[in-house]
């Protein structure tokens, strides 16, 4: 009897049992750091010493000082230039692929090596080697009789340095697109051409609106990791010069890793989580007005 | 103008605009192996990847070792030890883990389902502080068997591809499941001898991705390596680079194309089942 009732119940709780691994994870490594984090950013928690003080200085803080201020800003900045330049290049490249092009597979290939590759440390070392004062991108300028240019000690153009290793990583993003190209269905086009649309008109009038779900999901994606970036200010630019790439991650590193602020960095995490989350509910919300499910989906 | 020579000059335009992207996309890979193999004096002089004076200097000094602790096969060597395991355990929790969502009923399922979905978009930079707190009382900094990066992975912490899994076991019937129930196999045995078979081509993509991700991973070692004898290769190219940029720059270079060589192998070796994973992911999702 007590083992039926056993049988009966593990039987009940199967998929239970099978997720429960991810649950414990779960708890431990997600859910407690994230409520610790939220305490911590209310205290002046420092790795070494015992809490002596609870507020909301933290974030007074985060408010007033220019210095994070600023970084703050450099990460919108940095988040604005890099997703929408990604995004445009990834659709417009998949979109040229998505004709039926001989070699198709090689270009694929070649575009999509430095999204695979680009976020290794090999990488940054290559584009600090480019876009050094006497690095190739100068030596070419200069055959165009253009004087040197300091990419990466000068602050306007720095940022700009670490926004395109990004860019130059669209091909994840370009993939993804391609797919959903495909999946296009070709009479559309058909119909549209015999009513004399031209291709840019085809493109705008019926490849974006059909892929509208595929750019919402690529956008939200490359949004959350724009915030989050830090290998490259990291490695390339240390975050100079005079902080002019000092991205709010980057901040956070130095603050809870070199200066052990525990309390300090965990309130700027949660500032930033508050951005990405505004910005991703933004996103969801306007869904409705310009993403485009159609009904078969059944989303 | 004929139609069919306007559909040429497009096709032809198109070609152009393919090339000239293309280019730039591969140039700098390009430039870097010729970088290698080239005299210090000479990289920066030009823009060309071809060496004038090839030599293998470079390669021969990146073999030299760092402070006698570490040199880069010995750095390769510790990030695969990193990486393997990570793998595997990424495999098996992910599995059992979508295993569970895709195709039980239980309390709460919904509901823990949004939580997986949510963690998605949870970014790590808020989790790292804490984390690194935790993982400190654990004694799991600096330790030798990287237990910090390496056993989250036994409890599906990166759901991505726990996501991913799920998606394409929706896609996969259930019929052979159930025969394999009424042929009296418990769900263990289904999910082995059944799931499993079927989920090799994802599981497989699942595979590269994790490997792909976790041989670049930087920040994970940076925060929880600490002696330079246990640095897995990102942390000790960077090492390197900071010690020796401005001088040596081929063997800088040398080192970081040795760094990512197992990646581009594996790379071209499975580039469908890249592109297929990342678009499943995308497209479904």
């Amino acid at each position: 009897m007590r083992k039926k009732n056993f049988r009966k119940v593990m039987s009940e709780n199967a998929g239970f049992l099978f997720i429960l691994p991810w649950l414990i994870g779960f708890l431990i490594f997600k859910v407690y750091p994230f409520g610790s984090s939220l305490f911590y950013s209310f205290t002046d928690f420092h790795l070494f010493n015992h809490i002596s003080k609870v507020g909301l200085f933290n974030y007074a803080d985060i408010f007033t000082k220019q210095k994070i201020i600023n970084s703050f800003i450099i990460t919108i900045k940095y988040a604005f230039l890099t997703v929408p330049l990604k995004l445009i290049f990834a659709l417009f490249i998949a979109y040229i692929l998505n004709f039926k092009l001989k070699g198709v597979n090689a270009f694929r290939t070649a575009y999509y090596i430095p999204s695979i590759l680009g976020g290794s440390v090999a990488i940054a070392v290559l584009w600090k080697a480019i876009f050094k004062s006497d690095g190739i991108i100068n030596t070419l300028l200069g055959w165009f009789g253009a004087s040197a240019v300091d990419w990466l000690s000068e602050p306007k153009y720095a940022l700009l340095i670490i926004c395109l290793l990004r860019v130059w990583q669209f091909g994840s993003a370009m993939v993804i697109f391609l797919a959903a190209l495909k999946g296009v269905s070709g009479d559309l086009y058909e119909a549209a051409s015999i009513d004399g649309a031209g291709k840019w008109r085809q493109f705008f009038s019926i490849t974006v609106p059909i892929i509208t779900p595929v750019i919402f999901y690529n956008l939200v994606t490359q949004l959350c990791q724009a915030f989050q970036e830090f290998n490259g200010p990291y490695i390339i630019t240390k975050g100079g010069p005079r902080n002019a790439t000092t991205l709010i991650s980057l901040l956070i590193y130095n603050n809870a890793f070199k200066t052990h602020e525990m309390g300090l960095a965990s309130a700027q995490a949660w500032v930033l989580f508050m951005i990405v989350c505004t910005l991703t509910v933004i996103a969801f919300v306007s869904q409705k007005k310009w993403v485009y499910y159609s009904d078969e989906d059944g989303r | 103008m004929s139609k069919a020579a306007k559909v040429k000059i497009s096709t032809f335009l198109r070609y152009v605009m393919l090339v000239a992207v293309g280019f730039i996309m591969v140039y700098p890979l390009i430039w870097m192996i010729g970088a290698t193999f080239k005299t210090n004096n000479e990289i920066f002089s030009g823009i060309g990847f071809i060496p004038k004076n090839p030599t293998l200097e470079g390669y021969i000094n990146a073999m030299r070792s760092y402070g006698g602790d570490i040199d880069i096969l010995k750095a390769m060597l510790n990030t695969y030890s990193i990486v393997i395991p990570k793998v595997i355990f990424t495999l098996i929790s992910a599995t059992i883990t979508a295993y569970g969502f895709a195709r039980f009923d239980f309390k709460g399922r919904n509901l823990l389902f949004a939580i997986l979905m949510s963690t998605l978009f949870l970014p790590q930079v808020v989790l790292n502080v804490p984390q690194y707190i935790m993982f400190h009382k654990f004694n799991w900094v600096n330790h030798s068997l990287y237990p910090a990066l390496i056993v989250p992975a036994l409890f599906a912490a990166d759901t991505y591809f726990v996501f991913m899994l799920i998606q394409f076991l929706r896609g996969i019937p259930k019929e052979l499941e159930e025969a394999a129930r009424i042929d009296g196999c418990n769900s263990i045995k289904t999910l082995w001898l059944v799931i499993v078979p079927m989920l090799k081509p994802s599981l497989v993509s699942c595979a590269l991705f994790q490997f792909m991700w976790s041989s670049n991973d930087f920040m994970g070692p940076l925060l929880y390596v600490n002696s330079p004898k246990r640095y897995p290769a990102s942390l000790f190219v960077k090492l390197s680079m900071d010690g020796d940029a401005g001088f040596d720059w081929n063997r800088v270079l040398a080192m970081s194309l040795i760094s990512i060589i197992p990646s581009l192998i594996v790379f071209f070796l499975a580039q469908d089942t890249f592109v297929d994973g990342i678009a499943a992911g995308g497209v479904k999702g």
